[in-house]
């Protein structure tokens, strides 16, 4: 079987002993939750962490507070079950609720937290394989390598950002806490992703994902759009998030994001500028799917053909967009 | 015995008894061969090329060897002696000699006292490679006939070429009214049991080796270790763990296991090995990814007057099964619908891949793809609805086809009337709306093949029965459970004879040292052949009980029955004897009571060269009906529902026949519609995705509804008249979801798997066709002429070999 490579373990019970440590340990350090992404990809030796911080010990990093009114805060170290079950994600942050449901199996969502999913390492086909096989193309660019295997003129890393809840999230507009021994900062969760598949993050390896806040659901209504091979265990080779604000009938404001077709999720600005001020409507949907389809451009490194991916971006667009659904539909997405 | 063809008079057959095994594998208590856990035991690992063709021109242990920690490091100089499962292909080393034929090969081993330092050891080899051209594919090992791979075979890179003629195709496609024509590819997969394979060596202190493996065929391992190691097979037991899941991924003797072996040996200690799940993807022997060219003459209402197949196999770096796998995908054509005259031309190539063989179906799901779909398109152009342009013409039962094989029972056509009433058929075929599809096929398999993988004229299976006082029975065999439920139908069919209960029965299986040989669980031959077996042992039991009750009871031995665990009195089944107090009687009259039944399948009427494959004491027959959507704007298969009608023989167990074929509907759906063991030919040949999360199977999500409809169809030649159910259902499946797509959205999507990007693609092309343009230019052999048994053949070839090239 694949074994673990050895490691010291620290189980923390405040998030500042756990930013101690983290700071005291410099890079060879990181930090577990859930361990669903990490635990398998140290077993394919990408990741060999000479320490790792165990975050579940840390009440302060779960459960899920607040009110649509106001907004929510979400413990990273919650677990996907937990928030999945959570009548406040479900009734009013739906597109959140169908991201987190999307996630791998319910006996993985068991164990992978929200902050794991955020955080979830970039994916490519030639990167999620053990060892001995990456030995055999003579490694890549984002571990123990040289070359882009998937573009090999490429000088930085394709692979994919696939995290379910990173482009809805992003679509919210959600904020992110950081904490370090150094302080605490709040960053857009947009402004956590970086298009690079290696540094992803803009989180710094010294800080720890303390909190996710949610804006007031009032008057939004969302949708999460998961394209992939079968309907349980499979990352996304493409997702579509859609948030719409109505005033009335009229789309006040929409956001549109796109995950897994780039290194970070990716912001559909056209699209949702034609939204802007118009019924949402089978025309307008239909427009707004066009000008997104062209952002994606998706390399061979995951499951499908490129071309039918891209493809289907316009059509899980359209599909999104119509399960958001003008105020009043019965669709249950939300206020 | 008393039972008629309705099954009436069977008490323990037919009954849905709980597998005799079901509760410690629910229990957790079962050990698999990962289980073991020995005193003092080491851990293998197994250092795998990372090119996929290459001379070998240095291996360096040194590092490796000096690891504290490390007892042991071979290569393929320590293990010289070939090995394979035929004996035609004795073409693999444990550890590679000179060469290295794909990534994945083994070229060394080590032993340490855990498996992290194995682990260490294992990446501290360093080998030193020549390069050589690889060859990727089918097109490839075909045009460029070196390098070769292997430096024995027909030439080049061809492992093997066959022509066969039975008859005459082209006075056939003469007398035709109309000639259609055709090509196919099936794609390659692989069996994905869940259990990874493992095995266990341990050496006695006087010198025997015992090897605990997951393997499906024991007896072959004995052999290979016995010709590996060149040790006399006396001292050398091989005991069969159950298996985890097989679908025929353990029926080759494996080079870890011969290694464990030789470590063992070499160390005096007990050495494990485990397989990661992607070592499981190199060991392989899976589906052959095929190409396919079926050319077919009909009479107006399709009558099979000629047909010409030919096949092209992509055999991956060794020859495991592969012989036997091309003449597969040649032979079982002819045993559902009369083929007046038939020509088959098939080869296998080799190619820098991992070794393919038999997966559930074995040679046979590729061409029946290609069969049924052409059939379906067929019945298109006649203006036939396909199910009736079946039915109109299937083989009768009791009779000879045109390559010789000798069909039994026949129950297609039950088959094909359940699953068109089952499924509403007439109603819905060519009636749905738009995005609705609705297909059929059918298929048959063989019930264990006629002649074992090496030459002998012994028996295929034989059981031995011990009779305990206490009224206990215990069974010895060498067959072994993959999951299929073998020791239940063993249990059940003495348990049936004998007339006791079948959990009072203690089944020994598969231990080379105890039991006695069964060939293994390949080639659905099972429940056939150890069940014959069962039976002449249970009766020959049976015997001695009845004239030792007789002779107590004042009865004649005609008069004794058995059951309910008693031995009574037919005309006063109040004078009766417990079945233990039985046991004692006759024990007392004959001394212990130990019987023995073996089963060889009757001779082949088929005598020409290449005539192994093929002949089976039965054949089984399967109809599938499939119900899907597809979505025109993004080319998703949804299957919603599938009927499956299975012609069994007899059902020994109706819940394990339900769970074969619900497991080969769900099998046949996946090669359908996603498995592809696929290789990223300009990146040094890797896998493009050894592992369960990429490597796409269905999950229970995908899984669709199935209706199963069992049909009994009793054949002479099956235990109480059963025949196999292991594969033959999943044959079926692939055509019927091809035919269902074009039903509903109009394109033939002629190669699996079915992919939503191939549909669009078909969606968008003229020809509304997705599938290979055509087939590679082959100079075939001149074939074997064999004339029909309408011609007056006698099985055996013509003696004139006439020249391919001026019949054309």
């Amino acid at each position: 079987m694949m074994r673990l490579p050895r490691f010291r373990y620290h189980a923390p019970a405040t998030l500042g002993e756990a930013a101690a440590i983290l700071q005291g340990e410099g890079s060879q350090a990181m930090v577990v939750a859930g361990g669903t992404d990490l635990y398998p990809n140290m077993k394919r030796r990408h990741q060999t962490p000479k320490t790792l911080i165990g975050l579940r010990k840390i009440d302060a990093l779960r459960g899920v507070k607040g009110s649509p009114a106001r907004g929510l805060w979400i413990g990273p170290a919650t677990i996907l079950t937990d928030l999945e079950e959570s009548a406040l994600v479900r009734e009013h942050y739906p597109g959140l609720y169908e991201a987190i449901h999307s996630i791998s199996t319910p006996i993985l969502r068991n164990m992978g937290t929200i902050g794991g999913n955020i955080c979830l390492d970039t994916r490519c086909n030639y990167y999620n394989q053990n060892y001995e096989w990456r030995r055999a193309i003579n490694f890549c660019m984002k571990c123990d390598g040289d070359t882009c295997w998937v573009a090999p003129g490429s000088d930085v890393c394709l692979a994919v950002s696939s995290s379910d809840t990173a482009p809805i999230l992003c679509a919210f507009g959600a904020r992110i806490q950081l904490v370090s021994k150094k302080g605490t900062r709040t960053i857009e969760a947009k402004d956590l992703y970086r298009r690079d598949g290696i540094d992803y993050l803009t989180k710094r390896s010294d800080e720890i994902l303390a909190g996710i806040t949610l804006p007031p659901a009032a008057r939004w209504r969302s949708s999460y759009r998961k394209l992939r091979r079968r309907e349980a265990f499979d990352f996304p080779v493409l997702g579509v998030a859609a948030c719409v604000r109505f005033d009335g009938e009229i789309v006040a404001e929409a956001r549109l994001w796109l995950g897994a077709v780039s290194m970070a999720p990716v912001e559909a600005a056209e699209a949702q500028a034609a939204l802007v001020g118009r019924r949402l409507t089978e025309e307008t949907i239909e427009e707004a799917a066009r000008l997104a389809y062209p952002l994606a451009k998706p390399v061979d490194n995951t499951d499908f053909g490129l071309r039918w991916r891209k493809e289907m971006t316009r059509h899980f667009v359209r599909e999104a967009l119509l399960e958001v659904g003008p105020p009043g539909s019965p669709s249950g997405r939300g206020n | 015995m008393a039972v008629g063809s309705d099954g009436r008079g069977l008490r323990v057959v037919g009954k849905p008894v709980r597998k005799v095994d079901g509760l410690s594998k629910c229990a957790g208590v079962t050990l698999f061969a990962d289980d073991i856990v020995l005193p003092r035991m080491l851990f293998c690992k197994l250092h795998r090329a990372p090119v996929p063709h290459a001379r070998i021109v240095r291996v360096d242990i040194s590092k490796a060897a000096r690891m504290p920690g490390v007892m042991a490091v071979l290569t393929g100089k320590d293990l010289p002696i070939p090995f394979g499962i035929l004996p035609v292909s004795q073409d693999e080393h444990a550890l590679c000699l000179d060469k290295v034929r794909f990534v994945g090969d083994p070229v060394a081993a080590v032993a340490a006292v855990d498996e992290d330092t194995a682990f260490d050891a294992m990446n501290a080899i360093e080998v030193e490679y020549e390069p050589l051209d690889a060859m990727m594919s089918i097109e490839e090992a075909i045009r460029k006939p070196s390098p070769r791979i292997h430096e024995y075979g027909d030439e080049g890179n061809i492992h093997k070429k066959i022509a066969l003629e039975f008859g005459d195709v082209e006075r056939g496609f003469h007398d035709a009214d109309q000639v259609f024509e055709d090509t196919f590819y099936y794609e390659g997969s692989t069996h994905l049991p869940m259990e990874q394979h493992a095995a266990v060596a341990a050496v006695d202190p006087d010198g025997k080796l015992t090897v605990w493996s997951s393997t499906q065929t024991p007896h072959y391992v004995h052999r290979a270790l016995a010709k590996v190691l060149n040790m006399p097979p006396a001292r050398i037991r091989v005991i069969a763990c159950p298996n985890g899941g097989g679908f025929g991924g353990k029926s080759d003797p494996f080079n870890h296991e011969i290694v464990v072996a030789k470590l063992s040996l070499l160390i005096g200690r007990p050495v494990k090995v485990t397989l990661t799940r992607e070592e499981v993807f190199y060991c392989h022997r899976g589906r052959h990814p095929v190409l396919m060219q079926i050319k077919t003459g009909v009479t107006r209402d399709g009558a099979i007057k000629a047909m010409h197949f030919k096949s092209y196999l992509d055999g991956g770096g060794y020859g495991s099964y592969g012989v036997a796998s091309t003449y597969y995908t040649g032979a079982l054509q002819t045993v559902t619908y009369p083929v007046e005259n038939y020509k088959f031309d098939g080869l296998r190539c080799f190619t820098n891949k991992p070794p393919c063989g038999p997966k559930r179906g074995h040679g046979t799901p590729q061409p029946r793809f290609a069969l049924e779909v052409h059939l379906d398109k067929i019945a298109e152009r006649l203006g036939i609805d396909p199910a009736a342009l079946r039915l109109g013409h299937l083989v009768p039962p009791q009779s000879l086809t045109a390559n010789y094989l000798r069909v039994g029972s026949m129950g297609l056509a039950k088959c094909i009337d359940a699953v068109v009433e089952g499924s509403g058929w007439k109603q819905k075929f060519r009636h749905l709306p738009s995005g609705k599809g609705i297909g059929l096929a059918c298929s048959s398999y063989i019930c264990g093949a006629g002649l074992p993988i090496y030459w002998n004229n012994m028996p295929h299976t034989g059981v031995q029965l011990k009779l305990d006082r206490g009224g206990g029975v215990a069974v010895f065999c060498g067959e072994i459970d993959i999951g299929q439920g073998s020791d239940t139908v063993l249990a059940q069919v003495v348990a049936e004879v004998l007339g006791i209960d079948p959990y009072d029965i203690r089944i020994v299986f598969g231990d080379t040292d105890l039991t006695p040989v069964d060939l293994g669980s390949y080639s659905s031959r099972v429940t056939l052949m150890m069940g014959n077996a069962a039976i002449q042992a249970a009766e020959r039991a049976r015997e001695l009980l009845a004239t030792a009750v007789s002779e107590k009871l004042g009865i004649p031995a005609e008069r004794v029955g058995f059951g309910g665990g008693q031995v009574f009195d037919v005309e006063g089944p109040e004078r009766a004897l417990s079945f233990a107090d039985a046991v004692v009687a006759a024990e007392a009259r004959f001394g212990t009571i130990g019987t023995v039944g073996s089963y060889t399948p009757p001779p082949s009427a088929a005598r020409y060269k290449g005539s192994g494959v093929g002949p089976s004491p039965a054949y089984s027959y399967s109809a599938a009906v499939v119900e899907l959507d597809v979505d025109p704007r993004t080319g998703w298969v949804r299957v919603d529902r599938v009927h499956l009608a299975h012609d069994v023989g007899r059902c020994i167990n109706p819940v394990l026949v339900v769970g074969q074929v619900e497991g080969s509907v769900y099998m046949g759906l996946g090669e359908a519609l996603m498995e592809e063991q696929v290789f990223r030919a300009n990146r040094g040949g890797v896998h493009r995705q050894p592992s369960l999360l990429e490597y796409k199977s269905p999950t229970t999500m995908e899984m669709p509804d199935v209706v199963t409809y069992i049909i009994e169809d009793p054949d002479p030649n099956g235990p109480f008249g059963a025949k196999e159910v292991g594969q033959g259902p999943l044959l079926p499946i692939a055509p019927a979801v091809v035919n269902a797509v074009y039903d509903a959205v109009g394109v033939r999507i002629d190669e699996v798997p079915v992919t939503p990007e191939k549909i669009l693609k078909a969606l968008d092309s003229p020809a509304k066709r997705f599938g290979p343009k055509g087939v590679p230019e082959v100079r075939w052999p001149d074939p074997i002429r064999v004339p029909t048994p309408w011609e007056g053949g006698t099985g055996r070839a013509a003696a004139d070999r006439r020249p391919a090239e001026a019949r054309r």
